[in-house]
């Protein structure tokens, strides 16, 4: 009798030795999609406009000669109103400030959520599903006005790291609020009720166990917040000035300020990109399974 | 555990609800104040004027362009960009060697902010020293100028669809790891195969993801904005503008807040109504197993 558990059904998708190949040639087409223009593009910002013009598709050689191979990443730092390496620094206070406020708030009402005897969980659930659907354009104006009526009230507020990081918790903690809740209602309650017995309070409760117990769930949750957050150009685009903006914003204008300087602006995207990349290859089960969980926010 | 406590109850929920009210509630419901009024240059005298920036939506030819557009991309991303993630993920789910490498780098783009590719392909299509024109050159041909009136939103369809193909493709491909393999074997032994497979079993056995799938590209292609805005910033002469590039330019560049407002509304009907539409259409009776 076939044992079962060895048995692997033939699952290719088109017949015989032929199907094998066909899938494989598919398969690595799309695959150089993703991978040809990314090598391109860092190739070519360690090259000067006429090798990129001239050997468009080789390997650098002029710079590499010379010795200077990151001109192009030095010349990022030319313009002050324009410097990338600042531009850096900004999207992780921005992000990582974000990200906090987001771990921070959500745990909390999360906590209430999945623990307390509440009597309005469902509609304040209901509540904020609908405000996921409420799209970022709808926002950005009135949002706008809101920062000015606060900035009259507090001072240097207006074009500050905060009209950017309060409307970010506010998007994103919603959908932070759900996952988080039904991570712990999965969390069991007997330590909760030992630590009850034995005098914890409500907040110690949430401190010392609901909080340690669910970092595997702020791991996934954190990391699809930020890369949000560091990946959005809209609101810091509108509400930040000069010295705040964060690389995204940076980016967007590169082509205005560096036209002539071809290597210059792949280098501009070749730093971008490259820190993000070596997160995601070195993270990547927990990148995908955070992106995709929150496929409902897209 | 349940607990009881008011005190801590309103201490702990207090914060976000607040801030999701202040920030997202209420200046949706300002949006659709400010899109009956004359707002702009933000200037705080402001009247009403009733229904004279819907008047205007409906007469304003961006519109139309930005609607065909929204239109195209609707069509691509359902087409293209969820067709290719499910050809792939039904590829990749049959075979063994290599499954891991392809699943990494197909989620390259999707990692990647839209505001790098955008720049990327902006690159990509440049006359001079662009990777398509370096492509024809390595190939003996001439040089062509590729964003042209007419070509504008075709070019920006491209990074668009590119981005999240990989992005679908794992939803997919997670929802196909799912399906008992039994189902496979007697399929096997009625000697269904191959491409048979995938459409009569495969495909219906997802069949939930899929129409969940296709409600989130929907939602999706109204939020499309970075790589428009990177690559051509709507042009040339408006060719590529969208409902989003446009409602941006209109208020923070021609700085008419009000009519921006009447263009948001215009984003959230719209939505709502491919929603509705979307759900019946996709709406069948889901698989239990």
């Amino acid at each position: 009798m076939k044992n079962k558990s060895t048995y692997i059904p033939e699952k290719m998708f088109f017949k015989g030795k032929m199907s094998k190949v066909a899938t494989y040639i598919i398969l690595s087409f799309w695959a150089l999609t993703t991978i040809a223009p990314l090598l391109w593009v860092l190739l070519n910002s360690f090259k000067n406009n006429d090798e990129i013009i001239s050997n468009a598709l080789g390997l650098p050689q002029m710079y590499l000669k010379t010795g200077n191979l990151f001109t192009n990443f030095e010349s990022l730092g030319r313009f002050s109103d324009n410097n990338i390496f600042r531009g850096f620094m900004n999207s992780f206070i921005i992000s990582g400030s974000a990200l906090f406020g987001i771990l921070l708030l959500s745990s909390m009402a999360a906590f209430v959520l999945a623990r307390f005897k509440f009597r309005f969980t469902k509609q304040v659930t209901a509540y904020l599903v609908a405000s996921m659907l409420i799209p970022q354009f709808a926002v950005i104006v009135p949002n706008f006005v809101i920062m000015r009526e606060i900035a009259k009230v507090i001072p240097n507020f207006q074009g500050s790291y905060m009209t950017v990081i309060i409307p970010h918790v506010a998007a994103f903690c919603n959908f932070a609020i759900l996952m988080l809740t039904s991570f712990m209602k999965t969390i069991p309650a007997e330590l909760e009720e030992a630590a009850i017995i034995d005098g914890c309070s409500i907040p110690g409760i949430f401190v010392k166990i609901i909080t340690p117990l669910s970092i595997p769930a702020f791991v996934s949750v954190g990391i699809m917040v930020f890369l949000w957050s560091y990946n959005d150009l809209i609101t810091p685009l509108v509400y930040l000035t000069k010295v705040n903006l964060p690389v995204t914003v940076l980016i967007s204008q590169v082509q205005g300020l560096y036209s002539t300087d071809y290597g210059a602006m792949m280098a501009a995207v070749t730093i971008t990109v490259v820190p993000v990349l070596l997160l995601y290859v070195f993270s990547q089960e927990y990148v995908i399974k955070g992106l995709t969980a929150g496929a409902v926010k897209g | 555990m349940v607990f009881k406590d008011k005190k801590y109850m309103l201490l702990f929920l207090t914060p976000a609800i607040l801030l999701i009210t202040v920030f997202l509630y209420y200046p949706l419901y300002k949006t659709f104040v400010y899109s009956f009024t004359n707002f702009s240059n933000w200037s705080p005298k402001f009247s009403y004027i009733g229904l004279e920036n819907y008047k205007r939506l409906f007469e304003d030819p961006v519109i139309l362009v930005s609607l065909k557009n929204t239109g195209i991309l609707l069509l691509g991303t359902i087409i293209v960009e969820v067709g290719f993630a499910l050809v792939l993920a039904i590829l990749v789910d049959s075979i063994r060697k290599g499954f891991k490498f392809f699943r990494m780098v197909y989620f390259f783009p999707v990692v990647i902010s839209g505001t790098a590719i955008g720049l990327m392909f902006y690159l990509a299509v440049q006359y001079e020293y662009g990777l398509l024109n370096g492509l024809l050159t390595a190939m003996g041909k001439e040089k062509i100028e590729w964003i042209t009136e007419q070509s504008s939103m075709i070019l920006v369809l491209i990074p668009v669809l590119w981005q999240y193909v990989g992005f679908y493709f794992v939803i997919f491909l997670t929802a196909m790891a799912s399906i008992p393999q039994d189902i496979f074997e007697s399929a096997e032994l009625d000697g269904i195969t191959g491409f048979k497979k995938a459409i009569f079993i495969t495909v219906p056995m997802i069949w939930d993801v899929i129409a969940t799938v296709i409600g989130l590209v929907i939602a999706g292609s109204l939020k499309v904005f970075d790589v428009v805005f990177v690559m051509t910033g709507g042009g040339p002469l408006d060719s590529s503008q969208l409902l989003s590039t446009w409602l941006y330019q209109q208020s923070f560049v021609f700085n008419n807040q009000g009519y921006g407002s009447t263009i948001a509304v215009a984003i959230i009907v719209l939505g709502l109504l491919i929603y509705v539409l979307s759900s019946k259409l996709t709406q069948r009776e889901s698989v239990n197993y």
